[in-house]
């Protein structure tokens, strides 16, 4: 057995949920087709899940896999569908696709950019954003990092060093440089606004927050080779002393 | 093993020749068997400064491609015991050196010497990569002034990211900072970089001081390296620096701004 041949991961897929509410496959399909049309690369091979834990009447297999072909006759990918945990149907089995559980999730209502005609009654359409914490490890550095080149952390980044002029040092979360700063940080580069740059002595070039950013010019005036702090107080970088 | 020395800087004009020229001999001069690499091909200029440029025949290009032997191309220096020379060619360019070409002359050399020093060329493009890829040591040639220290730091991330001891993870290149045509009269007057400042900029141990000499140019057009010098300031202090690198301890000299005597002072001089 090789580990390098495979690697089994969790992912995350945003996927359309179609509601079923009465089974009436005729206007089911009208009312899709209409959605289709609004946005079309949206729904081109979107993955779909079919509930039917709403619906107000039981539904067959062969209605069950007539649906299906509907949908995927308007160009959806179903790839699985969801019932009420204690009224699944008898041919729950016998649907070739997966039962999949109720995720507690979040929901958010799609809009469309032009406003909705006359709303159908059996369709909602909603997509389903299933988010989940990743950890995000603090990078260290602990040479100098030298001019031209550039460091990019995913969390945090703490340098034990220097970061000389004409190099680069980039972090979603928080910079630390326990030596001089020469050349260009960039904290919160994802948007995070409550990002902070430290250092133990600011000559930096550039330094900036979710991309509010100041030059040398500007900070030479406020904190100027000395122990240092930037941080965004309402979208206005401030320098403080540490 | 030889122990493989790159003289590196980035910025061109610094004395990475000159330097590679003084400590090469100084190094043969202590009786170890030193070969000097100028790795600037289509620039030769080393085989002038060590005098020997009426007797290149074959060249380092010319062992890579197989169309001399290396006993062909080396020159043995008629002043220094211990000392070859290995001329670059004038007429290729850089791509003439191939990674797996300069291998093998370096694991040749390596059978016989106990020091190879690579004279680099400027840039930090092939060329420069060529001769700083195998080094185990790493001479930074740096001027006291901003654009040449800025250049260096970027030959040491350079050095740090694409050299075999980098891809290999193996340990770093050993670094060392010599600080050339340092005038102390321009530094007290604030026109030039202080030691001190291109030492905290770098943040790498300083292996020596070189003043700026007139010896040096002197020297060059001689194909003399200055290290032959023993009046000259800078020959001296690269004499200094050869025995630092040699693990000796030997204080800093010509830093200072040397005080006029009386007579001096009286005539103006």
């Amino acid at each position: 057995m090789s580990d390098n041949d495979f690697r089994l991961k969790g992912s995350v897929v945003t996927t359309v949920l179609l509601e079923v509410k009465s089974l009436n496959l005729e206007q089911i399909e009208l009312g899709l087709k209409e959605k289709i049309t609004q946005v079309p690369q949206f729904f081109n091979q979107a993955p779909l899940i079919i509930d039917i834990s709403q619906c107000s009447t039981s539904i067959s297999l062969v209605q069950f896999k007539d649906l299906v072909k509907i949908c995927r006759e308007l160009g959806l990918a179903v790839i699985g569908w969801r019932a009420v945990e204690d009224a699944i149907p008898v041919w729950r089995f016998d649907s070739d696709l997966p039962l999949l559980p109720n995720a507690n999730s979040r929901q958010i209502n799609i809009k469309s950019e032009t406003p909705a005609p006359a709303k159908d009654p059996h369709v909602v359409i909603k997509t389903v954003v299933e988010e989940r914490e990743v950890f995000q490890p603090t990078k260290m550095i602990t040479k100098p990092v030298r001019s031209g080149q550039q460091i990019y952390s995913s969390g945090d980044l703490v340098v034990l060093s220097q970061v000389s002029a004409g190099a680069e040092v980039l972090a979603e979360g928080n910079i630390h440089i326990y030596g001089a700063l020469r050349g260009r940080a960039l904290a919160g580069v994802k948007g995070d606004t409550s990002a902070r740059i430290f250092c133990k002595n600011m000559e930096a070039e550039l330094v900036a927050i979710a991309g509010n950013f100041m030059l040398s010019d500007a900070l030479q005036k406020i904190i100027w080779k000395d122990a240092a702090q930037v941080l965004l107080v309402d979208e206005t970088l401030e320098i403080a002393s540490l | 093993m030889a122990k493989i020395i790159v003289v590196t800087s980035g910025k061109g004009g610094v004395g990475k020749t000159t330097s590679s020229a003084a400590i090469g001999t100084g190094l043969a001069m202590k009786g170890h068997k030193t070969v000097i690499i100028d790795f600037d091909v289509g620039l030769r200029n080393l085989d002038l400064i060590m005098g020997c440029e009426r007797r290149v025949v074959y060249d380092f290009v010319n062992v890579i491609n197989k169309e001399a032997t290396l006993t062909q191309a080396l020159i043995k220096d008629k002043r220094t015991k211990d000392l070859f020379i290995l001329p670059a060619s004038q007429t290729r360019d850089k791509d003439a050196l191939t990674k797996e070409g300069v291998e093998e002359v370096l694991n040749e050399l390596s059978k016989d010497f106990e020091y190879i020093v690579c004279d680099s060329p400027a840039g930090i493009e092939k060329g420069a990569q060529m001769a700083l890829y195998f080094a185990d040591v790493a001479i930074v040639t740096t001027n006291p002034e901003v654009s040449s220290v800025r250049d260096s730091d970027r030959i040491l991330g350079i050095l740090q990211s694409k050299s075999r001891r980098a891809e290999q993870g193996s340990s770093p290149i050993e670094e060392h900072l010599l600080v050339t045509r340092y005038n102390p009269e321009r530094v007290s007057e604030g026109e030039m970089l202080s030691v001190a400042d291109v030492e905290e900029i770098l943040a790498i141990p300083l292996l020596g001081v070189i003043p700026e000499s007139d010896a040096v140019l002197k020297a060059s057009n001689q194909g003399t390296p200055v290290i032959l010098d023993t009046q000259a300031e800078a020959g001296q202090a690269y004499s200094d620096a050869v025995d630092r690198l040699l693990g000796e301890q030997r204080p800093l000299r010509f830093t200072d701004v040397q005080k006029k005597g009386f007579f001096k002072r009286l005539l103006g001089g």
